[in-house]
């Protein structure tokens, strides 16, 4: 038993989880409100993923085209999302966007001009006119410095650095701390604070072909699971569909959208422009019939139609895996994405100067010259941890999330450019929901010292086991099992198999073995998120195993295409009493009436 | 498949020394792959930073072969194949254990620095700034904070002047600030005294190990220096000055 007077103790109000751009915006506005604040982040400051974000914020500004207002947006989020969005969060973010953008400019960041001298937007995937504020294909490294400056000039924002959170702490039913350690010594800290708020991203690297870092591990979720919250939606995982494919081992990192959205087109094997072929009916009143009249739109003609590779993300994504699937791919395996047939030279490496120098230095290929081959790439969770539409408050009382980590906002699907803008909104709204929630208590919770010892037990017993399973091949184990049956396209057979080979993994888990010291030992770092990373693979195989329909980005084989009947249901997860995993299958609230009159307006009657 | 030797330095900072690993490299490897395919198979503990895994981040800098650079876009073939490689920590930082470094005191830099205060908006309008303003600025803010050019930077690598000079890093972010159109805040007294910016003899290492080729010395740090000496030591300005009372 640990003496927990002995440990090394930190007391604020707030403390965020996570140093991205919900976790910066989040402990922002905390600080703003008055709230001692602490941000808890795995890697040095300005590190988090959002730096990976490239092609830019969604926001109605209406620079580039006057005609966008926030109606429209919510009506490309809606639509993007298969109307499983959560309708509030949804409205929230499209009213809201455009202040969180304008903010960011009043705090430092430099977007790409307009002739005008105003912030510039580009064309992407699902968004009706040129709406995501951008600077070059680097807007996220953009987003995070601003709000990494500001925040560090704010005097009640305290950020720990390379400190990892391992389990939540709860007086009763509400929050009272965290348990967490930091990387370079190893030891152990104790947190206590009247609120948490989780801005930990999602869990890609469940997955061996993704586009995130090594910090995705569903931390997150399952900090919110073991602590009582339900996550919602997680069978809806998306793939981004242009990730790298050659080499190997740069497998999965991301190739912007942005390339699409300045003009860059899909060819298979046979040089077809394959993606006239996969729009599907809701999309093709609004798309061009032909290369010529996509063309025409590109250069800013408003009586033409977007070009097909514009539609979202999930339909892209399935097409380019029909045509790897029938033979029709890229000698890699992927298809092509051409750009360097489409725009000159010069304006390529001006708008995608990290994508020149990415292709350049890590597949000796340049862009503005070959076409570059790409293919899908876990990329985003849409489900998350479930939480207030207004306040971004979980079931449990104190504790918040916001940003990938929670879920509702995108419903089956997101529009590209809605995430760098969903951390702004939600980021600030958790912020004030923290505040509202803070002053609302009466007494300070306490610390309850069976718990804080449990955590740390848990951790050290990892190091402290005479033998057992290198964590790394652990990790590796579940990647393939997850690259495997729980990909793009899903089955209840492989799903099935999933679920046994996770209950394998999960025997292997327990018995995890982190050799040396606990000093900066990435063994023993690896081996503490294993736990996360299956809780997070076995929510999204469960819930994908329930929803026999096809969605967004949950495609099932066996049950094709969108049943209207499950329109009408979202999937919960949450803990058992006895440890186990429990799905429900939960009926959504009817939508408020003039929020779907907008969702499922023509788009001429919203553009006056 | 091919058979490659790795001379990674193993320690912390009571010491270490080299250990010698090999293993077999996949076609289009860089160092960091290598780095984690030895940490996954042969040594669990090797301490190592790394991120985006994409040039984006700036998290995996270390030296490879006597060179500064991202070991995630270092590609392995780019080595003769018969060579060793040999990969240290970055030297100007206290080392934590193996690869990983203190480099908070780059953290407590940027805190000294007055951060941006945009001039009021007119009439609660948008701000217009033109495309060709903006273009030196955002050159600037491409820093993915790799730290690099602070580790080659000779004042702070081998004259260890830390407590007297912010470095190249902070010169640009400066740079960044003093040159952004909506700025109205004054750095250049502090740039002198407190930053230390007379201490740069423009050798241009930093710029020479950027992964973003930002070019500091000559677009960031001399103009900087310019405006340094424009204000404390042209004789016609600071008699302008004192008549007019201008900042600027």
């Amino acid at each position: 038993m640990i003496d927990i007077k002995e440990l090394q103790t930190f007391e604020h109000d707030v403390i965020v989880v996570g140093a991205g751009g919900s976790g910066l915006r989040a402990a922002i506005e905390c600080s703003v409100q008055g709230m001692s604040t602490a941000v808890v982040c795995k890697s040095l400051l300005g590190k988090a993923h959002t730096v990976m974000a490239e092609g830019g914020v969604a926001a109605s500004l209406g620079n580039a085209d006057a005609r966008d207002n926030w109606k429209i947006h919510f009506r490309d989020t809606m639509r993007g999302g298969k109307f499983l969005n959560d309708w509030k969060m949804a409205e929230h973010h499209a009213k809201e966007a455009a202040d969180r953008v304008n903010e960011l400019e009043e705090w430092g960041a430099v977007f790409d001009r307009t002739k005008d001298g105003l912030i510039n937007q580009r064309n992407f995937g699902g968004h009706r006119y040129p709406r995501l504020a951008h600077v070059g294909d680097r807007t996220g490294l953009e987003i995070i410095r601003t709000l990494q400056d500001y925040a560090v000039h704010r005097e009640n924002i305290k950020v720990y650095m390379e400190c990892t959170a391992l389990g939540l702490l709860k007086d009763g039913e509400r929050i009272s701390g965290l348990i967490a350690y930091w990387r370079d010594s190893g030891e152990f800290i104790l947190f206590k604070a009247k609120a948490v708020i989780l801005a930990t991203g999602g869990a890609g690297r469940a997955w061996r072909v993704t586009s995130n870092s090594w910090e995705y591990t569903g931390d997150g979720y399952a900090l919110a699971y073991h602590a009582g919250t339900e996550l919602i939606n997680m069978e809806f995982t998306q793939f981004h569909p242009t990730g790298m494919v050659w080499p190997h081992s740069v497998k999965g990192i991301l190739v912007t959208e942005g390339v699409r959205g300045d003009g860059g087109i899909l060819l298979n094997s046979e040089k077809e422009r394959f993606m006239f072929r996969y729009v599907p009916e809701k999309f093709a009143p609004e798309t061009a019939d032909t290369e010529e009249e996509g063309d025409r739109w590109l250069a800013g003609d408003k009586t033409a139609r977007r070009p097909p590779e514009l539609i979202t993300r999930d339909e892209v994504a399935r097409a380019i895996t029909k045509e790897i699937n029938e033979g029709r791919g890229s000698p890699h395996g992927g298809v092509f994405l051409d750009i360097a047939t489409r725009i000159p030279a010069e304006k390529i490496k001006k708008k995608l100067p990290s994508m020149y120098h990415q292709f350049k230095v890590l597949a000796n290929l340049d862009i503005t010259k070959e076409p570059m081959e790409v293919g899908p790439t876990l990329h985003y969770f849409m489900g998350g941890v479930r939480v207030d539409s207004d306040t971004q408050m979980s079931r449990v009382p104190g504790l918040f999330a916001c940003g990938e980590c929670s879920g509702g906002m995108h419903g089956s699907n997101r529009l590209g450019g809605n995430s760098l803008s969903d951390i702004l909104v939600f980021g600030r709204l958790a912020g004030l929901g923290a505040k509202n929630y803070v002053n609302s208590l009466s007494n300070k919770p306490n610390i309850d010292a069976s718990q804080v010892n449990e955590i740390i037990k848990n951790a050290t017993d990892i190091l402290n086991r005479e033998s057992g399973t290198n964590p790394y091949l652990i990790h590796e184990d579940l990647q393939d099992v997850m690259n495997r049956y729980v990909n793009i396209v899903r089955t209840e057979e492989e799903l099935k198999t999933a679920i046994l080979e996770l209950e394998r993994i999960k025997h292997g888990a327990a018995k995890v073995k982190a050799v040396g010291a606990s000093q900066y030992n990435p063994g023993w770092h690896e081996a503490l998120s294993i736990g996360n990373l299956l809780i997070s693979a076995e929510a999204v195989t469960l819930a994908a195993l329930m929803r026999e329909e096809s969605r967004g980005a949950h495609t099932r084989l066996d049950f094709p295409g969108e049943r209207d009947e499950w329109l009408k249901y979202i999937i919960t997860i949450s803990k058992n009493k006895d440890g186990s995993m429990k799905i429900e299958k939960i009926e959504r609230p009817s939508p408020p009436k003039e929020l779907a009159e907008i969702a499922y307006a023509k788009i001429e009657e919203l553009e006056k | 498949m091919i058979e490659r030797n790795f001379k990674i330095w193993r320690g912390n900072s009571k010491g270490g020394d080299f250990v010698n690993y090999k293993i077999s490299i996949d076609e289009g490897m860089v160092v960091l792959d290598a780095l984690k395919l030895i940490q996954a198979d042969q040594a669990n503990d090797l301490g190592l930073r790394w991120n985006c895994k994409a040039g984006k981040c700036g998290s995996c800098s270390m030296e490879i072969n006597g060179k500064p650079k991202l070991a995630c876009m270092d590609r392995v073939t780019d080595y003769k194949e018969d060579s060793q490689i040999t990969v240290r920590p970055v030297k100007t930082f206290p080392v934590i254990k193996d690869l990983v470094t203190d480099l908070s005191w780059n953290y407590e830099q940027n805190k000294r620095i007055p951060p941006f205060k945009p001039k009021p908006r007119e009439n609660g309008a948008k701000y217009r700034m033109q495309q060709e303003d903006v273009d030196r600025v955002q050159e600037f803010r491409k820093c993915i904070e790799c730290y690099l050019c602070q580790n080659v930077c000779h004042i702070l690598r081998d004259q260890e002047k830390k407590n007297k000079f912010v470095g190249p890093r902070f010169m640009i972010r400066l740079a960044s600030l003093e040159m952004h159109p909506l700025d109205t805040e004054d750095r250049i007294p502090a740039i002198k005294n407190e930053y230390g910016s007379g201490y740069c003899n423009i050798t241009k290492c930093c710029t020479e190990v950027c992964p973003e080729s930002i070019k500091i010395t000559d677009n960031g740090i001399i103009p900087i220096k310019e405006r340094v000496v424009d204000r404390f030591y042209d004789p016609v300005l600071k008699l302008f000055r004192v008549f007019s009372g201008s900042k600027k």
